[in-house]
């Protein structure tokens, strides 16, 4: 089969060709580093089949940089490059093209952005420029599908054209072909860009990215919640309620179907949290309570990530984030870490240096809460306002400056300067903010769903064998005076493994007080990610290193527990 | 006057003279185009040696300040 590589700088719009030539879904933002691992998908082409490897953006071939190196492999194994280029950029964009025509490989250029090209008055002389790369040239507006079919019908056009030139020569070809095929018209600078340059300047920037926190945090409370109770709550209770009585009537309570798919009754009625039911608690936790948040937490998070927010906010930050021994653009993970550990770890490739990016995985996965563990935590501290949640975030946040510290001292080594591309701000386009919303949306409900199923399941099963109760029976010398939670609790962290969200729902019928459901809450975030997100930390960092940060969650999780169940 | 990135105030346009860094480094520098005979305009810098954003042509590039450093520019005046 042939093989076709998407190849560009960053952040210049090849997975959006990617995802118009294969209908693949994949995650596009204004950002570099956005695409870390190579993607493939298959696009016809007449009669044939064809892979498309969207591959990571790079500005240059060679050895410097991981994702360069990652380019430079891939490129040897393509049959065909398309040369994903960005036409407001165009000299560093055809450094790269010069570099990938000496390779040999036959390309073609998608000259991307077109439509920002124009806007910036910036006009290019299409003929002239395939004359004097000697390859085909096709101008297109990704996002739209403009220019697309054109690219693919011109595929078979892709030449091996090269521009013979000595290295010391490089940018002056390059300045020459810029200059015989560009011409800029002047023009004034737009409301975007004034604000662009607000949000860098640390006078503005500093105040305005504590405004956009404050609105992007009241947003999602207001959308997560407003959905709560205006559709999904009286979903269940109008709707799935009746059914569900029904089916109990039929199967009598206390039968072993009832126990599974409906679970217990609270003082003879179904309670949505507590009865522990398949059918019950297995559908509304991660429905009726998680769901919700995750729509009102990617919604925002993906106009921030389309107007191109992130890296900017990773500057204004980063004067910091060195003193704790961090990369300013550490923010990123940490924020998508915000929505799901995994895409967190994953987006930590985005750092340079392996320690790095262990640093930031190991703090997320220790500190950051994902959205569905979040949504069941604020449905249970939420009733006790500030009082229940403060201390919760205060001390994740004091943990998280702690341990960075810890890291920076215990693990000493050079933190790389920041040096990075700022895109500009561009005005989302809706059907694309809408399609990566529904794409994590959907990703949520397939993967997350039977993992939720299948802890209240466990559950259930293990109250059955007994395993909770001994369990519990064993650990009470350690749950009791070191955290002062009852033994049962042993059920949440056992479950906790498996899914947050169902770990933190079991502690709703234990009847905790305040401090015992913060000290719970806080544990169950630090002792360990969930499995599914282990397992992508396993892969990425290995079984050594993650075996001390296992051991390292354990006793912090314990030491920062008993802590706050002696000073709360 | 030759003054590094770091140096230069913010709205302040000058062109690059010379990079005085370790090759790989400023070989990532230079395919950015911030390199010898290239315009740039400082856009931003931030306080207690925070990196600085400077643009040039179309591209806006955020360096530390040990990187700006290392990057000399003429400047008028
Ligand atoms: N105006 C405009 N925006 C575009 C165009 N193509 C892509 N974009 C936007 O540019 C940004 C980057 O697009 P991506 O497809 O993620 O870029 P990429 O090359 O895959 O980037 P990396 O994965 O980071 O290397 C997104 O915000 C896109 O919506 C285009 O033709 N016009
Ligand atoms: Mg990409």
């Amino acid at each position: 089969m042939k093989r076709i590589l998407l190849m560009g700088n960053p952040n210049v719009g090849k997975s959006v060709v990617f995802s118009r030539l294969t209908g693949v879904d994949v995650i596009v933002s204004n950002y570099p580093g956005t695409t870390v691992e190579l993607t493939k998908g298959r696009m016809k082409l007449g009669d044939e089949v064809a892979q498309l490897i969207d591959v990571p953006g790079t500005y240059t071939l060679g050895p410097t940089t991981p994702a360069e190196q990652v380019a430079t492999e891939m490129m040897v194994e393509g049959d065909v490059i398309i040369n994903v280029v960005d036409a407001t950029n165009l000299e560093r964009n055809l450094n790269l093209t010069l570099q990938l025509l000496n390779a040999g490989k036959p390309v073609i250029v998608a000259l991307n952005m077109w439509d920002s090209a124009q806007h910036k008055g910036i006009q290019i002389d299409l003929v002239k420029l395939e004359k004097r790369l000697g390859v085909p040239v096709v101008p297109t507006i990704a996002p739209s599908g403009e220019g697309i079919s054109q690219l693919v019908a011109r595929l078979d056009e892709a030449t091996t054209g090269s521009i013979p030139f000595d290295e010391e020569q490089r940018w002056s070809v390059l300045g020459g072909i810029v200059e015989e095929v560009q011409t800029v018209t002047r023009r004034h600078h737009t409301f975007l860009e004034r604000l662009a340059d607000l949000s860098l300047k640390p006078e503005t920037g500093v105040p305005l990215a504590i405004v956009a926190g404050l609105v992007a945090f009241a947003l999602i409370r207001v959308i997560g919640e407003g959905l709560i109770s205006l559709v999904f709550n009286p979903l269940f209770d109008k709707l799935w309620l009746p059914v569900i009585s029904g089916l109990s009537a039929i199967l009598q309570p206390g039968t072993f179907w009832h126990e599974l798919l409906i679970g217990h009754l609270v003082d003879g009625q179904i309670h949505w949290v507590e009865s522990m039911g398949l059918l019950t608690t297995g559908l509304y936790v991660p429905l009726a309570m998680v769901l919700p948040y995750i729509f009102a937490f990617y919604l925002v998070l993906g106009l921030i990530e389309d107007i191109g927010y992130l890296p900017r906010l990773g500057v204004l930050v980063d004067t910091i984030m060195h003193r704790l021994g961090m990369h300013g653009l550490s923010v990123i993970p940490m924020l998508l870490g915000l929505g799901c550990n995994i895409p967190g770890v994953l987006a930590t490739r985005i750092l340079e240096t392996r320690r790095q990016r262990f640093r930031a995985a190991i703090l997320m996965s220790i500190c950051v809460p994902c959205m569905a563990q979040l949504a069941v935590i604020v449905a249970l501290l939420g009733p006790y306002g500030v009082r229940g949640l403060a201390p919760l975030f205060v001390t994740l946040a004091v943990l998280w400056v702690v341990l960075s510290l810890g890291f920076k001292y215990l693990l000493p080594g050079e933190t790389p300067e920041m040096f990075t591309e700022i895109p500009p701000y561009r005005t989302p386009y809706l059907p694309a903010v809408a399609q990566k919303l529904w794409m994590r949306v959907r990703q949520f409900i397939r993967e997350a769903v039977p993992f939720v199923l299948l802890g209240v399941g466990l559950v259930n099963i293990l109250y059955v064998l007994n395993v909770i109760q001994v369990l519990g029976r064993w650990l009470e010398p350690v749950l009791t005076s070191v955290l002062g939670l009852p033994p049962e609790a042993v059920g949440a962290l056992l479950i906790g493994f498996l899914r947050k969200d169902v770990a933190v729902g079991m502690l709703a019928p234990l009847g905790l007080g305040v401090k015992q459901l913060i000290v719970a809450c806080v544990v169950l975030t630090v002792y360990f990610p969930c499995a599914a997100t282990f397992a992508v930390l396993l892969r990425e960092f290995g079984l050594r290193r993650m075996a001390k940060a296992a051991l390292l969650m354990t006793v912090v999780a314990l030491g920062v527990g008993g802590l706050l169940n002696l000073i709360l | 006057m030759i003054v590094s990135l770091a140096e230069m105030a913010p709205g302040q346009t000058g062109i690059v003279v010379s990079l005085e860094g370790g090759h790989g480094m400023m070989r990532r520098i230079a395919a950015m185009g911030i390199r010898r005979g290239a315009a740039v305009t400082k856009t931003s810098s931030q306080p207690f040696r925070g990196p600085v954003s400077v643009q040039v042509g179309n591209t806006e590039v955020a360096l530390g300040f040990g990187l700006a450093r290392r990057v000399m520019v003429e400047v008028p005046g």
